[in-house]
């Protein structure tokens, strides 16, 4: 062993004047940083994940934790991580797994791109005094209605209206299957989606049997490992989505270690204890766009064109034009989902290097769609990095018809946003199968937090509508003109299609 | 409604065609002839019915089975690709060939093919419990059989051929189940992760049943079937990728 091990990330400090030795941060702690020695509690710094666990339920307030600053010999190329990247593989020949989001500071395109606001020249709206219309559907939409006079004054539709899911807000959650969460949390946003009108995905693992009473705000995914899929199971849901790609990591498949997969889990998803759940990059019946549209239409046979069947993409270069193909496929919506969506595992080096920013995939998508006459058709769903109701309005202003978020409902129910999810012993008792971690989560609790949070994210974005004068959603989608750049390139803002601030 | 149904395809489109599938099965129908069928895909997706036996009668489209939980379908004519896609129960008799992807993810119920298979036979099969799915084929599988099974038994005989698999990727990243091969299979043929025993007398036993069915199907002597030296690949381990990955 020449490496010899490496410099620790976190210092955990403990005021020896306020800790009363209660040892909660040692029963809190899943990975075995505390223990107490004497009248002490000595921290083992090298296992610490930063998850803050100890530190929330800490009653003295006697913990506190910081990042180590670099100590290796400064380098602006040889950065910290890049050396222990290297150490850790050439200790181990392996791939380095990773959890989270996209890790890498990449600019954030929402965050160079601001809104509009009305003043005089035309008047902004009052969400408190005027109606605001923030419903959305989502599905195939027709290219055009007929009607049928049946007496003066009365008509009906003659046009049939293809089945869509109806929205009180355009935020939904977006997939991350049981298996990689916990069944608690799983329920808590189930319960909060009922609650607020809105849908939420099940991932890949199944539908667990205490879902079922949420079915009608569930869309099934069925993946390449088609965990859990049997009709009853394409029948419960209120739509279908093919996960083709996730944007944490394109291009290839997922793997739940068999250690995950513990009974329950195994059960849902239809695989014996503790084998490895293994979603290979392909579907092996998917080659070509053709094939992907027969699985779209084998769905809907199956399932008697009752629900609507989406296909979720990772935004990556050609986003476009695949998207174009998904839309004359029958699907129903596309799902594109950026580069900084999470995942409970991926390889690092995808995770931080593969992929494109979903801003620009939306813009991309929804222009491709326009130019072909088709956008009307098909609903776009965005996904990836979304941290706030900013960033939806920002995403349906460049042509999203709603969003997906994920790790951000997840923060509603305590996740520290840590990314040591593919350990399983997420101490919030959201990545991970441990009963004795999940039972963490009271799921009410949990479930009113991530409604409250989606309420907020909705109140604000009436706020935001109004202010540019607008009062529906459906005004506000692809609704560029409501976007100006800031310091953003030249050939970013061709991609986006916005103006320039002042401009 | 009478307990036999025929049901004429000709120039129906597979909506259509599946509704009254449908119709006939709710209606309480006990065996659906559908004649005529050119091409239509997905018949019986999604179908249930335990006590349903079907006929097919010509060469049917892509998916036909898919999903399906519980009946009986024969059908008289070569298949599409993936016959039998994600199958949660049943049977599913060909009197033919099929094309690739047959029995795809296949969970349960059981498949017959008389003849060849295309590519990527049974790839991604899976069991839980008492559902454990069962392809068995004729003749000749192509490249990338059994890829990634998880569990269920694959049986290829290769009747009138010289091999019954003569090409690559058989069982890579296998990790369930076992693939039963009539004959040797050269060892370079083997995919990553899978390794090929010699069958043994309690392998002969567990086959044998599903042997005898595809004889019984097709008319053949399972005793002259099974006379013959099976080669049996099975996981090299129940975790491929286990060393794959470092915590970052």
């Amino acid at each position: 062993m020449t490496i010899g091990s490496t410099p620790v990330k976190y210092r955990i400090k403990i005021d020896q004047d306020l800790c009363m030795l209660c040892e909660r941060c040692i029963e809190n702690c899943s990975y075995g940083v505390f223990r107490r020695e004497g009248q002490k509690i000595v921290p083992d710094f090298r296992k610490c994940t930063a998850c803050h666990r100890c530190i929330a339920m800490c009653p003295r307030d006697a913990i506190t934790l910081e990042e180590k600053p670099n100590d290796y010999r400064s380098h602006p190329l040889w950065t910290r991580e890049a050396r222990e990247a290297i150490y850790n593989q050439a200790n181990s020949g392996r791939i380095i797994l990773s959890g989270m989001g996209n890790a890498k500071d990449y600019p954030v395109i929402f965050d160079r791109l601001v809104l509009d606001a009305c003043q005089v020249t035309n008047p902004s709206i009052d969400p408190l005094r005027e109606p605001m219309e923030l419903r959305t559907y989502i599905g195939k939409k027709p290219r055009k209605i007929e009607i049928n006079t049946v007496k003066e004054g009365d008509y009906e539709l003659k046009t049939k209206i293809a089945p869509n899911l109806k929205l009180e807000t355009p935020v939904m959650i977006g997939h991350m299957s049981y298996g990689a969460i916990s069944l608690n949390a799983q329920l808590a946003m189930a319960k909060a989606v009922n609650k607020v009108g809105t849908f939420m995905g099940t991932g890949e693992g199944g539908l667990h049997k205490d879902l079922y009473p949420y079915q009608n705000n569930m869309i099934v995914q069925i993946a390449s490992g088609r965990f859990g899929v049997d009709i009853n199971y394409l029948e419960r849901g209120a739509a279908i989505e093919i996960k083709i790609g996730q944007g944490a990591k394109p291009g290839i498949g997922g793997h739940l270690p068999g250690e995950k997969v513990a009974e329950d889990v195994s059960k849902t998803r239809m695989i014996p204890l503790h084998s490895d759940a293994i979603s290979p990059a392909p579907h092996h019946d998917i080659y070509s766009i053709e094939d992907l549209a027969q699985l779209v239409r084998s769905l809907k046979e199956a399932t008697e064109w009752k629900k609507p069947v989406f296909v979720k993409i990772a935004a990556v270069h050609n986003v476009a034009a695949i998207a174009a193909g998904i839309a004359k496929s029958s699907a129903d919506a596309v799902v594109i989902d950026g580069f900084r969506g999470g995942t409970g595992a991926a390889p690092r080096v995808f995770r931080d290097h593969v992929g494109i920013p979903v801003e620009a995939a939306i813009a991309a998508v929804d222009d491709k769609l326009r130019e072909q006459g088709i956008r009307n058709e098909v609903s776009i769903i965005a996904s990836g990095g979304l941290r706030d109701s900013a960033d939806v309005t920002k995403a349906i202003a460049l042509g999203a018809d709603a969003v997906y978020i994920g790790t951000a409902a997840l923060i509603a129910m305590g996740c520290r946003v840590c990314g040591s999810c593919y350990r399983g012993l997420c101490p919030w008792g959201i990545a991970t199968q441990r009963p004795e971690l999940v039972s963490r989560i009271n799921t009410d609790e949990a479930a009113q937090n991530v409604e409250n949070l989606i309420n907020g994210w909705t109140l604000e974005l009436a706020e935001l509508m109004g202010a540019a004068g607008i009062n529906s959603i459906e005004s506000l989608r692809g609704n560029r003109d409501r976007l100006r750049g800031y310091l953003l390139d030249e050939g970013i803002m061709e991609v986006l299609d916005v103006k320039m601030i002042g401009a | 409604m009478p307990d036999t149904i025929t049901i004429d395809a000709k120039d129906m489109h597979y909506t259509p065609l599946n509704k009254k599938i449908r119709e006939a099965v709710n209606d309480g129908a006990k065996e659906i002839i559908i004649e005529n069928v050119l091409g239509q895909r997905f018949i019986g997706n999604g179908l249930r019915g335990d006590d349903v036996e079907i006929k097919v009668k010509g060469v049917p489209g892509g998916d036909i089975a898919m999903f399906m939980s519980g009946p009986h379908v024969t059908v008289y004519g070569n298949c599409d690709h993936a016959p039998g896609n994600t199958m949660d129960a049943g049977v599913l008799v060909i009197h033919g060939s099929s094309g690739d992807a047959t029995a795809h993810s296949m969970r349960g119920g059981e498949v017959y093919v008389r003849d060849d298979i295309g590519y990527r036979g049974g790839i991604h099969m899976k069991a839980y419990h008492e559902k454990r799915p069962v392809l068995v084929v004729g003749g000749q599988a192509k490249a990338f059989l059994g890829e990634y099974m998880a569990g269920g038994i694959l049986i290829v005989l290769g009747m009138n051929q010289d091999f019954a698999v003569n090409e690559r990727g058989i069982g890579s990243g296998i990790h369930g189940g076992m693939i039963f091969v009539r004959g040797d299979v050269d060892e370079n043929l083997l995919g990553i992760g899978a390794k090929k025993e010699q069958a043994d007398m309690d392998d002969l036993k567990t086959i044998r049943i599903y042997i005898e069915k595809f004889a019984d199907y097709f008319g053949f002597d399972s005793d002259e079937i099974l006379k013959s030296g099976f080669t049996k690949i099975v996981p090299a381990s129940a975790r491929p990728f286990a060393n794959k990955y470092c915590w970052e």
